[in-house]
């Protein structure tokens, strides 16, 4: 459709009918907008030290019926996991994220069987790793890449997500502030994907009745990791 | 849908007779405003957040020339292509080239209103390529072949029974048997959408947003379908408005703060993804290729204008449930993609309201959208706007006093009255003390003076409109 882009600007403008002046102003003031990371205001329930950051975390995430799990070293993780899906008689079989933090955890101890790749239509079980936790609401954030593929996340009924305690903060923008550090947070260095998960999948679709795991997961299972290796 | 006030009129006599409906809609009042109330109380930011959200519209608004040559080169930059078009057909058009060019035969949607608006559905099966709604409402609504009538529950209007028809009429392994259960219901559509999912060879979703610091688009759901239909086919097309551009992801993040607590009361909805761009370089899942389709179709001209305000819409749908008038005959009467308060604004501004001049009319001008609204849209002001400007053309300016007609078709039925006093005691009645008293409830002085009104005499609305006596 060329001219449609034209067009589309050009009306814009003409209905905005900006002066020169005001042009040279509306130019400079988007620009410091878009790299100022200006803030609005955040929650105050966000302003507490670390522990208080992991309360309210475990508890905005079980009041949007996810379950947590706090372990105190990467080492329990496999355990923790093995153990999530014996005792609710779920598969000991799972397809896992391929990313370096799972890889160094003992894994070969805990009788589970897992495949390092994406999800498939058929996985009972995906295991992802969190880029980071966000207290605020209880959120994780998980940015996709080839060690983090995002069909994890939404094709297998059980979701579950490991969290370094180290990687959780208390608002959204910490959030973004530690995807920029890390040099993920621009241009194509920017996650294919980010997605924020709170909770499970949800539909009220038929007669306002909450009825968990439509399409997504049906559980979500985080496992708080505390010692920050 | 006919699109006439007479239409309008004899739509809403219907709605008001649907037992099924009205049953509905009670409940959708109940729940969905009183989880709102909640959310609120449990934020105290809650209102500084509302004029942040505003303000920060508003700023977009008035640069949204710039903001958007910004999201389209960041969406370029990180490997995705950027369409813009003029109105409806252009950007159908748009979309059939690129199933076109990759040969798709089915495509899967996720919820999108302005796919609604641009009739894309039957556009595509009309050049024979398969649009598979996957959001179960929408999904339904598409059983049923009739359109959403609420933005963010498109099915309200149907109970489980009618939902058992539809699949039992639909899914051919079922062989016409009726499911009782809604989570049989649910593992039903689960199974069959799972199918087209892992098939479609197209996804398409719709855009709550466009950031343009980092060319994102973001779609808010609950059901985890829209990321399955970006995620698994080839292709990802995401159709966006022009309004929907935000600066930088910090503005984004006061809006998200309070979208999903004026829509559902939920303090965030389930799943908030943000998509820029292709797979990438060793990425083993995720789309090779991301369009972003930039639709004007009417909104370019509503900037500097008296309806400007309506462009910072984030489509919560919390207008509706406030809306005295929307709750009583439900989405489908409005006979437009948009229904409820925001729909009675924005249908004229699109469509003109030489057709759609009824709209402005379906409100008792009460406010209570206006109260709820997150984006502080002074939707009364703007239907004052559209009714004044439909008296100017002189089109039927008679119709504004349909609402106290309508009161009067309350009133002479019995099981309507009741139910009407229910929601007045009920519900609205809390949520009116709430406000600090009845003053600023929809309908407040009816609500009240209900109380003790005597049977309405005389004649019936319909026993009027029968005689050919007209509002
Ligand atoms: S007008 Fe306001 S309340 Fe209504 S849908 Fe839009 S943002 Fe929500």
């Amino acid at each position: 459709m060329t001219g449609a882009r034209e067009a589309v600007l050009g009306r814009v403008r003409e209905r905005l009918a900006r002066s020169p002046d005001d042009e040279t102003r509306a130019r400079r003031d988007i620009a410091e907008r878009l790299a100022g990371q200006r803030r609005g205001t955040q929650p105050a329930r966000i302003d507490r030290d670390r522990a208080g950051l992991e309360t309210l975390f475990v508890e905005k995430a079980e009041a949007v019926d996810a379950t947590v799990a706090v372990v105190k070293k990467a080492q329990d993780v496999p355990e923790a996991v093995a153990g999530y899906l014996r005792e609710r008689n779920l598969p000991a079989e799972a397809a896992i994220a391929p990313h370096a933090a799972l890889d160094t955890m003992p894994w070969q101890g805990s009788a589970l069987s897992l495949s390092r790749r994406a999800a498939r239509g058929e996985d009972a079980v995906g295991i992802a790793y969190a880029f980071a936790g966000i207290a605020e609401t209880g959120t994780l954030m998980l940015a996709s890449g080839p060690d983090s593929p995002a069909t994890l996340n939404f094709l297998p009924p059980t979701h579950i997500v490991v969290l370094h305690e180290t990687d959780l903060v208390g608002g959204y923008e910490d959030a973004w502030q530690l995807l920029r550090d890390a040099g993920r947070g621009r241009g194509l260095d920017l996650p294919r994907t980010v997605n924020l998960i709170t909770g499970t999948s949800r539909t009220g679709d038929i007669e306002q009745t909450l009825q968990k795991g439509v399409h997504g997961p049906k559980r979500l299972h985080i496992v708080m990791v505390r010692d920050g290796s | 849908m006919e699109r006439s006030a007479r239409a309008f009129t004899h739509n809403a006599h219907k709605a008001l007779a649907d037992d099924v409906l009205q049953d509905n809609l009670v409940k959708l009042k109940g729940n969905f405003l009183v989880r709102r109330e909640r959310a609120r109380d449990s934020l105290p930011e809650f209102d500084v957040l509302r004029d942040e959200a505003k303000a920060i519209k508003d700023h977009t608004l008035a640069h949204l020339d710039l903001y958007l040559e910004a999201f389209e080169a960041q969406v370029t930059a990180t490997g995705g292509q950027v369409h813009w078009a003029r109105d409806a057909a252009e950007a159908r058009a748009i979309v059939l080239e690129i199933c076109r060019a990759e040969g798709a035969r089915t495509v899967t949607k996720g919820k999108s209103m302005i796919a609604e608006e641009i009739a894309l559905n039957p556009y595509l099966e009309a050049h024979g390529i398969e649009p598979v709604e996957t959001d179960l409402g929408e999904y339904i609504i598409q059983l049923a072949n009739e359109p959403p009538s609420h933005i963010i529950a498109p099915a309200i209007h149907k109970n489980r029974q009618q939902v058992a028809e539809l699949f039992a009429d639909n899914h051919a392994h079922l062989d016409g048997r009726l499911l009782d259960d809604i989570d049989d219901m649910l593992a039903d559509a689960r199974k069959v959408l799972r199918e087209r999912f892992l098939k479609a060879d197209i996804g398409i979703t719709g855009a709550n947003f466009m950031v343009a610091e980092t060319g994102q688009t973001i779609i808010v759901t609950n059901e985890g379908n829209g990321d399955l239909t970006q995620l698994l086919p080839r292709v990802h097309i995401a159709l966006a408005s022009i309004e929907k551009a935000v600066p930088s992801l910090e503005d984004v993040t006061t809006i998200l703060r309070v979208l999903a607590r004026s829509a559902t009361g939920q303090e965030m909805a389930s799943y908030t993804t943000f998509s820029a761009g292709g797979r990438r370089d060793g990425e083993t899942d995720g789309p090779e290729a991301f369009h972003v389709v930039i639709v004007d179709n009417g909104r370019s001209a509503m900037l500097g204008s008296e309806v400007q305000d309506m462009l910072r819409c984030i489509r919560c749908g919390c207008c509706l449930n406030a809306c005295p008038v929307y709750g009583k005959l439900g989405g489908h009467v409005y006979g437009t993609t948009y229904s409820g308060p925001m729909g009675s604004v924005l249908s004229p501004s699109l469509f003109g309201i030489d057709e759609m001049h009824h709209l402005p009319n379906a409100s008792t001008l009460c406010g209570r959208c206006e109260d709820v609204c997150p984006m502080r849209i002074p939707i009364p002001r703007m239907l004052r706007y559209w009714r004044e400007r439909e008296t100017e053309r002189g089109l039927a300016p008679s119709t504004a006093r349909w609402g106290l007609n309508l009161w009067s078709a309350f009133a002479s039925r019995p099981t309507l009255y009741r139910r009407l006093m229910r929601i007045g005691v009920g519900v609205l009645g809390r949520l009116g003390r709430r406000h600090g008293g009845f003053a600023n409830l929809p309908l407040a002085g009816g609500w009240t003076r209900a109380r003790e009104m005597p049977a309405p005499e005389g004649q019936t609305f319909q026993d009027r409109w029968q005689r050919g006596e007209r509002p």
